[in-house]
């Protein structure tokens, strides 16, 4: 059910350490790392000797660049940026689902990848290009994919919705003319409840058509 | 008295025509607000204490850390010392915090001591229930006992179908604010206009003190009927808090643990049937399990209720999990597992094709002519007569192939629902409902009416929903919502129409009412379009607004809507044989429903549902460890639902014609959900030559029904 696609989803676009990433280092011997980060007093940022960054645990001021806007937030280190977006941003197209790099609900692009925002730390989003459903689809009415979305029906209750929109802005960016598997590969890194699929799939493959999307 | 009727089919300007959903762009570009994404100002989060054990008391619960941890404004107690906890994710304490990580870090913060107790979680082993399980009764019918001596075939199996839950993808919850003496609730509830009164129920305060509002919905699926305890204590957090809104949402594993799910049904059944291949005996033991408070009797023998000697008996089995609720088409799609997988079973025995089986015998049905005529168009869609073989009789080297059949029936009559319609001087038109729409299309069938009826085109009404300021209407369950809210759009529309024309009738040479009609953006005299006025001209005729309000009664619908649909799925599969791995090829459904509004989002219905078969049927189902009690995926890992690439060829065969269409609107969002999991469970037994009693159809249960060790526990 992964594409290779998917498999990107879980790091950082730039190669930094995504919350996955870094359970993966943490459980693989890295505990060290995190054990420095939580010695800091709340509110610092400072560096260690070695010259990594450390933030936290208290909130930090950062700037994030969101559909092309540089927008300060302060966040907990913790935080990711599905909840940084969703809440103190109030970019809400982006959803919480399974909260944990399953569901692609939450699927945002950061440098012109899609990443499961629910597993990148918000103080890592700093620097890279974020653009959501809301960037992506700014001119809502002449948008050939959201126009196809609407033709074909790719949605019910709308909740997965936004997530398929952005796998499949990615999946044409990287594939303008899928075949019908290309399209299922492509689609396969986000779940829907009410059974879309049908319709995501005729609306991709009605786009890449059309040629505009 | 207004005439309410439909128009005829040739004479349809929007209703029947393929819409687009009118919330469709809102929705695909992330724009169209939920409950969960509201984000008013000055608001604090909920985070959630819950129990870690299936069975257990409290002994003692200590708060004071939580209340003295950093951004915390309110500690709410939901279960006290001394209760007796019955499931795994049982809420005990909330909390309210500035932001959600302070709220989590205090609600962590919370001391519980338990008492751990023994439970039971399993629902799979009836001899593993003991007093648990608690007889339903026995019913007898005819004589069984003759039939089963006399019966020139007999067939006996088990079959089993677990525990599903809904896994709503936006969880329960809400956001609220308890300021002064008003409430206002932005939900993710299946039931506007009853939320508030459950909510005050609840909390002691009057339901015109609460507003509730609700553009979208993340799922309900039968989940969100209630205010739930969540909203109770989502409001005392905010109360207080000094007022500040709370926004509180299920975690996802709380909410594949508690927050609803579809009862089990397990079943030994016994059929006989006579040397012509007529069903004369149904017997059946069964158990179920939606929770501690036990199970449903499952409606079986489903659809085949006049087989003539039957004998049932069912135990309700109490187990420690959190507890059912109604989950799209309650108990049919168990009920239809059990029935048509038995009756599939018994044409093997016969050495017969099913499809002469099921066709031989539809007279037991309530709607033998319906069923007859979908299966040979369903039978027609899937080739089954160039692609059906013999039960393991149809392999390509360790790919075996396979075809099957599932059956379903519903009411689907419309709901208690009141709209009113309005026309301004100006000429706009607002139409009010107290109503929701799910994501089923409710807002364009009603739009669609609306403009029908008014002549007009779609964007010229004003539609209003998802308040419970509007006029009342009922929950959406049932597929009760199309028939009851395109009821009440009806008249309302034809109603405040028939104002305007008598205020018209003395500038149209006194043409009475009765003979002005509404038609492409113009009120003209019948048979005379000439003689009439634009839209607008005409509402500049009025003085103020005029508005009427339509109430469909469930009583007395008026012929505009009405209940019961049929429906029949066939299912192509391959299995490998070596693996176990299931693929559904192809799944065709034929589906009767009345007056179909809307083409599009209907088929958009069935694809939806035939979906949710195929990960009943392959892929999901609770699973729970008896060891520990707990949960073993309560995420989206490992609680399975199927992909864009899982899910085969879907063919929807709605019966659009002048039969059906006269009979009314009947609603479509239970009837395709039921017979997919008895069709796809169907042919893997034809496609390996056994059946597979238990579902999901995984891999490892697909290889032991070939070695020999199919069983439901």
């Amino acid at each position: 059910m992964s594409s290779p696609k998917e498999q990107d989803k879980h790091k950082g676009s730039k190669g930094e350490v995504s919350r996955r990433g870094f359970l993966e280092v943490t459980s693989a011997g890295g505990a060290a790392a995190a054990t420095v980060v939580l010695d800091q007093p709340a509110g610092a940022q400072s560096r260690t000797q070695a010259g990594a960054r450390i933030a936290g645990p208290g909130p930090v001021a950062i700037t994030l660049n969101v559909n092309g806007k540089m927008l300060k937030v302060s966040v907990e280190p913790r935080e990711t940026l599905l909840d940084t977006l969703r809440g103190p941003l109030d970019h809400t197209g982006a959803k919480r689902v399974c909260d944990r790099g399953t569901c692609g609900a939450c699927t945002v692009m950061m440098d012109g990848k899609s990443v499961y925002s629910c597993t990148v730390l918000a103080i890592d989003a700093q620097g890279s290009k974020i653009e959501t459903v809301e960037g992506l689809t700014a001119d809502l009415k002449n948008d050939a994919l959201v126009n196809a979305f609407v033709e074909h029906d790719a949605q019910q209750c709308g909740y997965c919705t936004p997530g398929f929109m952005v796998a499949a802005k990615m999946l044409l960016k990287e594939t303008p003319k899928p075949t019908y598997a290309e399209v299922k590969a492509g689609l396969s890194g986000n779940l829907c409840r009410c059974g879309t699929y049908v319709g995501l799939r005729n609306a991709v493959l009605g786009a890449a058509q059309g040629g505009r999307a | 008295m207004a005439e309410y009727k439909w128009p005829a089919m040739a004479e349809r300007s929007w209703i029947g025509k393929r819409v687009s959903r009118l919330d469709g762009p809102q929705k695909s570009g992330g724009r169209a607000k939920y409950g969960s994404d509201m984000n008013p100002a000055q608001l604090l989060h909920g985070a959630i204490l819950t129990s870690p054990y299936a069975h257990a008391k409290i002994n003692s619960i200590d708060t004071s850390a939580a209340k003295a941890s950093p951004g915390v404004t309110a500690v709410i107690t939901i279960e006290d010392a001394g209760k007796e906890i019955q499931w795994e994710g049982t809420i005990i304490a909330a909390v309210a915090a500035e932001t959600e990580a302070q709220a989590r870090d205090a609600a962590r913060k919370i001391k519980v001591d338990w008492q751990v107790l023994p439970h039971l979680v399993q629902d799979d082993d009836l001899g593993k229930a003991g007093s648990r399980a608690k007889p339903a009764g026995e019913k007898i019918q005819g004589d069984p006992d003759a039939a089963k001596t006399g019966a020139a075939f007999r067939m006996s199996g088990e079959y089993g179908i677990p525990v599903l839950t809904h896994c709503c993808l936006e969880p329960h919850g809400q956001v609220i604010q308890w300021k002064g003496d008003e409430i206002v609730s932005w939900s993710s509830t299946q039931s506007v206009s009853n939320y508030a009164g459950d909510l005050g129920g609840q909390i002691e305060v009057p339901a015109t003190a609460i507003k509730v509002h609700q553009d979208h919905i993340g799922g309900g699926f039968g989940s969100k009927f209630q205010s739930d305890q969540w909203g109770a204590f989502c409001a005392q957090l905010s109360k207080q808090s000094g007022g500040r809104p709370v926004k509180f949402f299920l975690d996802r594993n709380v909410e594949l643990m508690i927050a609803g799910n579809r009862p089990s049904h397990y079943a030994k059944i016994t059929l006989g049937a006579d040397n012509a291949g007529k069903i004369t005996l149904w017997e059946s033991d069964s158990w179920s399990s939606g929770g501690f408070a036990g199970g449903n009797i499952p409606p079986i023998p489903y659809v085949f209720t006049k087989i003539a000697n039957q004998r049932l008996s069912h135990n309700a089995v109490s187990t420690n999990n959190g507890p059912q609720r109604a989950w799209r088409a309650p108990n049919h799609p168990q009920a239809s597992y059990l029935t048509c997988a038995a009756i599939d079973d018994l044409a093997a025995k016969m050495g017969k094709d099913p499809l002469e089986v099921f066709l031989a015998n539809f007279d037991l049905t309530a709607r033998g002519d319906a069923y007859t005529r979908q299966l040979k168009k369903a039978a027609k869609l899937i080739d089954w007569a160039g692609n059906w073989k013999g039960r393991g009789k149809n392999r390509q080297g360790h790919i075996a192939h396979g075809l099957g059949i599932g059956v379903a029936t519903w009411g689907g009559a419309g709901h208690d629902s009141r709209a009113t319609a309005r026309i301004h001087p100006d000429g706009t038109v607002e139409l009010e409902c107290g109503t929701q729409d799910l994501g089923t299309g409710t807002r364009t069938i009603m739009t669609q009416v609306a403009a029908e009826t008014l002549g007009l085109p779609m964007d010229a009404i004003r539609l209003k929903i998802g308040e419970n300021a509007y006029p009342p209407s009922g929950a959406s369950g049932g597929s009760t919502t199309a028939g009851g809210v395109s009821s009440s759009t009806r008249i309302a529309t034809t109603d405040v129409l028939n104002l305007l024309f008598e205020q018209l009738s003395s500038s149209l040479d006194n043409t009475p009412a009765a003979n002005l009609e509404a038609r492409n953006g113009r009120i003209q005299v019948k048979g005379n379009p000439a003689k009439g006025m634009s839209w607008r001209e005409a509402c500049r005729k009025l003085a103020s607004p005029i508005e009427a309000l339509g109430h469909n009664n469930p009583r007395n619908p008026r012929g505009l809507n009405t209940g019961g649909a049929a429906g029949v799925q066939v299912a192509k599969v391959s299995v490998d044989t070596e693996t176990g791995v299931v693929t559904l090829d192809k799944i065709v459904a034929v589906q009767d429903c009345g007056l179909i509004l809307n083409p599009k989002t209907a088929e958009s219905q069935v694809y939806g549902a035939m979906i949710m078969s195929v990960c009943g049927a392959l892929y999901e189902e609770r699973i729970v460890d008896e060891l520990t009690g707990r949960m073993l995926n309560a995420d989206m890992e490992f609680y399975k639902l199927a992909g864009a690439p899982d899910i085969g060829e879907m063919v929807v065969e709605m019966e659009i014609d002048p039969e059906n269409d006269a009979r009314g609107v009947i609603g479509l969002g239970e009837p395709p959900v039921i017979s997919g999991i008895a069709a796809i469970g169907n042919a893997v037994a034809n496609a390996i030559g056994v059946r597979v009693p238990m579902v999901p159809l995984t891999p490892r249960r697909v290889l032991d029904a070939m070695n020999g060790n199919g069983r439901i526990s």
